[in-house]
C-alpha cells in the first residue's frame, strides 16, 4: 500500500510541476500577479511530494520489500544498512528519482529564499525549473518507474553490484547530482532573463552563488568518484578519461568558466551575453552527461539501438531544452544590453582568457568523447579515443591557463599592467624554482617536464599567497595593521586564493604520481620481500574470512623501513555470494601525502600469489587539492558583501546566500 | 557508473580479478619491457570498456600483451609493432587515434575551436571599441541630475 502511495505522490508531483511551469509563465505574459504567485507554492508542493515518493522507495529498500521489482533487482536482505540505503540510487530508476528530487529541491530553495527577487524574474525562473522537472518526471513515470511490483514477491533479492557496495558510492552520486542539477538554476535564470529581455545587477548577484554552490558540489563529487575508483577498482588508477568521467568533467569545466564570467558580470556589468550563453551551455552539458550515462549509448551503439526507449526519451529532452534554449538565445540575446568596456590587458581580459581556454578544453573533451560514437553512426568505422589523446590535448590547453592564473587577481579591473603583475610574481617564481630544485635533489632521474610541472604547481600556490599578502599590505605596513587588513579581506579574495592554491596542489599530485610512481609485479610466497618507495614489504601469508554477504581471502604484509617495522597492510579479494562476483579490496597505507598500494592477483599453482605493489608519491595531493578548491568555493559563497539582497528593494540587507546551501 | 558495471561483468568472465601484467609475461630485458608497457598503454583491450591492455585482466588483453612482447623480442620497432597490431585488429585498437582523414576533425577541434574563440573575441572587442561603457542615463535621469546640480 505504502509503495502505491509513493507512486501516487510521484504522479501528483508531476501534475504540480506542470502547473508550476505553465501558470507563472501565463502570469508574466498577462502581468497577472496572482498567477505569478502560484510558482513558489507549486515548487514547494512539488518538492514535498517527490521527497515523500523518494522516502517511500528508501523505506522499501530498508525493509527489503522484494515485491518491488527495483528493490529485488538491487538489494539483498543481508546487505549492511548503509548499502541498502545507498542502493536506492545505485541503479537507473532510483538514481533518476534522486535527480528529480534534487531538481525540485533547488526549485524549492529558489521559492523559499527568492522572496526579494523581482516578481517576474522569480516566476519565470520557477516556470523553467518546472519545465525541466516535468520532463524528468515524465521520463521516470513512462520509462523508468521504480515503483513497479512483482507478483508473487521473490523471497530474496539479487543484491547490489558489489563494486558499488562501498561508502564512496553512498556519497558520490548525490554530490555529483547536486552539482549537475545545481546548474539548472543558472540555466533557469538565463532563460528567464532571455524571456524578459533584461538582465540587471540582481540577476548577476543571484546567479553567482548558485554557480558557486553547484560548482563546489560537482568538484567534491568528481574528486570523490576519482578516489573511489582509485581504491575500489584495484589497479591504482585515479582518472581514466572514461566517457562517464568525461560526462561529469565537461560540465565542471564549463561551470568553472561560468563562475569566472559571472564574476566579471557581477563586478563590472561586462560579458552579460556570454554569461547567459555559458549558463545555458553548462546545464546543457549536465543534461548531455545524463544522456550519455543513462541511455546506454556509451556501452555500445547497438545496445542503444535494441532498447532505445530511454535513450530516445532523454535525447528528446536534450534536443528540446538545449535546442529551445539556444534558439531563444539567438532570438533574444540582442535585446540584452552589452555592459562595461575593458582593455585587453585587465582583470576582465584575464577572465576572458580563462573562459576561452576552459570552454575550448570542455569542447575538446566533448569532441573526444563523442567522436567515436558519431563516426561509427555516420561511417560505420570504429575508432577509439583514449587517455593518450586527452592527456596531450587537455595538457597543452591547460599549460597556458595554469601559467596565467596567478596573474589574474593581480591585474586591475578595466586596465591592468601585466609587467607590474609579473614583477610581483618574482617571489612566486623563485619559490617554484627552489621547489623544483628540491624535487630534483630528492627524486633525480625523472623527465624534465615533470620538474617543470611541479614547479608550476608551486608557482600557483605561491602566486595566490602573493595576491593575499599584497592585498593585506604585508611588508608595506606595520605587522599588526597588515594582520588586521588580512583578517578583514573579503571572503571572495580568500575563496579565489584557496581555489587557485587547490589547483596548484592537484597539479603537484598529478605530476608527481605520473612521473615518479613505481610499480612492482611479483609472485610471492610467505616470507618473501619486495621493496617500494623505500619501504620493505614482507608477505606473511593468507587468511580466509567471512563478511555479511561475501567471503574473502586476505594477504598480510609487514611494512618495514630501514629494518624497523612501521606498519602492516591487509589486502583482500572478495567473493560476493549472491552475484558470484569477485572484487579486490586493495591494501592502502598512507605516509604523509604518499601511499603504498597493495593489490592481490592470481594464486599460482605452486602456492605463490601474484602481488602488485605501487608506491604512489604525493597522490593524496590530487584529492586534497580538489577539497581545497571546494573550500574556496564555500568560503566565497559566504562572502558578506555578496549576501546583500537585490538592490532595487529599499528593505534592509537580507541574507540571500543561505539559499545556495 | 556504467563503466564500473561493465567492469564488474568483465570480472565475472574471469575466475578471479587477475590484474593486468602478470610476472610470467614480463620480459627479461628491462628496456624492452619498458617499451612494451608504453605500447600496451596505447592499445585498447578489445573486449573491455575503454581500458588499455596494460590495465585489463581479460584473456584477450593478455594475448595481445604477449603478442606485443613477442614482436619486440623479434626486433620490431615501436611503429612496426603498432602497424602490425592495427593490421590485425583495425584502427579501433589504438587509444591514440592516428591523424588521417577520419580523425582530422578530432585532432583539429582543439586548435580550430581555440582560434575561432580568440578571433571572435578580438572582433568583438574591435567592434565594441570606442563606445561608451555602461548604460547611458535616461532623459528623466538627466533632468533629475540637472535639477540637483543647479540647486547646489
Amino acid at each position: 500500500m505504502i509503495i502505491e502511495l509513493g507512486h501516487y505522490a510521484l504522479v501528483l508531483a508531476l501534475a504540480t510541476v506542470i502547473v508550476q511551469s505553465i501558470l507563472p509563465l501565463v502570469g508574466t505574459i498577462r502581468n497577472d500577479r496572482s498567477l505569478m504567485a502560484v510558482a513558489p507554492a507549486a515548487a514547494l508542493a512539488g518538492f514535498l511530494l517527490v521527497l515523500f515518493s523518494f522516502s517511500v522507495l528508501t523505506f522499501a529498500y530498508v525493509v527489503s520489500d522484494f515485491s518491488v521489482a527495483n528493490v529485488w533487482e538491487n538489494s539483498h536482505s543481508l546487505k549492511p544498512m548503509i548499502y541498502k540505503i545507498s542502493g536506492v540510487w545505485g541503479n537507473h530508476e532510483g538514481s533518476m528519482l534522486l535527480w528529480l528530487l534534487i531538481l525540485v529541491f533547488f526549485s524549492a530553495l529558489v521559492a523559499t529564499f527568492g522572496a526579494n527577487l523581482p516578481e517576474r524574474l522569480r516566476a519565470n525562473v520557477l516556470a523553467v525549473q518546472g519545465l525541466i522537472s516535468t520532463a524528468f518526471g515524465l521520463f521516470i513515470l513512462l520509462t523508468s518507474n521504480p515503483f513497479l511490483r512483482l507478483s508473487p514477491a521473490p523471497a530474496e533479492g539479487k543484491d547490489l553490484n558489489p563494486v558499488l557496495q562501498d561508502i564512496g558510492l553512498a556519497i558520490h552520486p548525490p554530490l555529483l547530482y547536486l552539482g549537475y542539477v545545481g546548474f539548472s538554476v543558472c540555466f533557469s535564470f538565463a532563460i528567464a532573463a532571455l524571456i524578459d529581455g533584461r538582465i540587471d545587477a540582481a540577476w548577476a548577484r543571484w546567479v553567482r552563488p548558485w554557480a558557486l554552490a553547484a560548482w563546489s558540489f560537482l568538484t567534491a563529487g568528481i574528486a570523490m568518484g576519482s578516489y573511489w575508483a582509485y581504491y575500489e577498482l584495484g589497479w591504482g588508477g585515479w582518472w581514466f578519461w572514461d566517457p562517464v568521467e568525461n560526462a561529469s568533467f565537461i560540465p565542471w569545466l564549463a561551470g568553472t568558466a561560468l563562475l569566472h564570467s559571472a564574476l566579471v558580470m557581477e563586478k563590472r556589468e561586462a560579458l552579460k551575453i556570454w554569461t547567459v550563453l555559458l549558463a545555458i551551455l553548462t546545464f546543457s552539458m549536465s543534461l548531455l552527461g545524463t544522456f550519455l550515462v543513462r541511455s546506454g549509448v556509451l556501452t555500445s551503439v547497438h545496445a542503444f539501438a535494441t532498447d532505445p526507449t530511454r535513450g530516445v526519451f532523454i535525447l528528446a529532452i536534450l534536443v528540446i531544452f538545449i535546442g529551445g534554449a539556444l534558439s531563444l538565445f539567438a532570438f533574444r540575446a540582442a535585446t540584452l544590453k552589452a555592459g562595461g568596456l575593458f582593455a585587453p590587458i585587465s582583470r576582465e581580459g584575464a577572465l576572458v582568457l580563462n573562459n576561452l581556454i576552459l570552454t575550448t578544453a570542455a569542447a575538446t573533451v566533448l569532441t573526444g568523447t563523442l567522436y567515436p560514437l558519431v563516426l561509427e553512426a555516420l561511417t560505420g568505422e570504429k575508432i577509439s579515443v583514449g587517455p593518450p589523446f586527452f592527456n596531450l590535448t587537455f595538457g597543452l590547453l591547460m599549460l597556458p591557463l595554469l601559467l596565467a592564473v596567478p596573474f589574474g587577481p593581480l591585474l586591475a579591473w578595466k586596465r591592468g599592467d601585466v609587467f607590474a603583475a609579473g614583477q610581483r610574481l618574482f617571489a612566486a617564481v623563485g619559490v617554484a624554482l627552489v621547489a623544483a630544485a628540491a624535487v630534483i635533489y630528492a627524486q633525480s632521474g625523472g623527465p624534465v617536464l615533470a620538474y617543470f610541472g611541479i614547479a608550476i604547481g608551486f608557482y600557483m600556490i605561491a602566486g595566490s599567497i602573493t595576491d593575499l599578502s599584497l592585498r593585506a599590505g604585508i611588508g608595506k605596513v606595520a605587522g599588526n595593521v597588515a594582520f588586521r587588513r588580512f583578517i578583514g579581506l573579503p571572503g571572495s579574495a580568500f575563496g579565489t586564493a584557496l581555489a587557485h592554491i587547490g589547483v596548484g596542489v592537484t597539479v603537484i599530485g598529478v605530476i608527481a604520481v605520473t612521473a615518479f610512481e613505481t610499480e612492482h609485479v611479483v609472485e610471492m610466497k610467505p616470507g618473501m620481500q619486495v621493496e617500494a618507495g623505500g619501504y620493505t614489504l614482507t608477505f606473511d601469508g593468507m587468511r580466509r574470512g567471512q563478511g555479511p554477504n561475501y567471503s574473502e581471502e586476505s594477504g598480510h604484509f609487514t611494512v618495514a623501513r630501514g629494518g624497523v617495522t612501521v606498519t602492516d597492510i591487509w589486502s583482500s579479494k572478495r567473493m560476493y555470494t549472491a552475484r558470484r562476483m569477485p572484487t579486490t579490496e586493495a591494501g592502502i597505507r598512507t605516509f604523509g601525502f604518499s601511499q603504498l598500494y597493495v593489490s592481490l592477483g592470481d594464486a599460482m599453482a605452486d602456492g605463490g600469489i601474484v602481488v602488485r605493489v605501487w608506491w604512489k608519491p604525493m597522490i593524496l595531493c590530487i584529492w586534497i587539492g580538489a577539497l581545497i578548491m571546494m573550500a574556496g568555493g564555500v568560503v566565497s559563497l559566504f562572502d558578506r558583501r555578496l549576501r546583500v539582497g537585490a538592490p532595487q528593494k529599499a528593505r534592509k540587507v537580507k541574507p540571500v546566500l543561505e539559499a545556495a546551501e | 557508473m556504467m563503466r564500473r558495471l561493465i567492469l564488474a561483468f568483465a570480472f565475472v568472465l574471469t575466475a578471479f580479478p587477475a590484474l593486468a601484467v602478470n610476472p610470467d609475461e614480463v620480459l627479461a630485458d628491462p628496456a624492452l619491457e619498458a617499451r612494451a608497457r608504453t605500447l600496451s598503454s596505447q592499445l585498447r583491450c578489445m573486449v573491455c570498456q575503454n581500458q588499455s591492455i596494460d590495465d585489463s585482466n581479460a584473456e584477450l588483453a593478455r594475448d595481445l600483451r604477449l603478442l606485443v612482447r613477442e614482436r619486440l623480442k623479434n626486433g620490431d620497432s615501436d611503429e612496426a609493432v603498432i602497424a602490425y597490431v592495427v593490421s590485425r585488429y583495425g584502427e579501433f585498437v589504438l587509444l591514440n587515434p592516428r591523424l588521417r582523414g577520419e580523425t582530422l576533425l578530432l585532432w583539429g577541434a582543439p586548435i580550430v575551436l581555440f582560434l575561432a574563440g580568440a578571433t571572435a573575441m578580438v572582433l568583438f572587442v574591435r567592434r565594441r571599441g570606442g563606445k561608451p561603457t555602461g548604460t547611458p542615463l535616461s532623459e528623466a535621469e538627466k533632468a533629475e541630475l540637472e535639477r540637483v546640480l543647479t540647486r547646489e
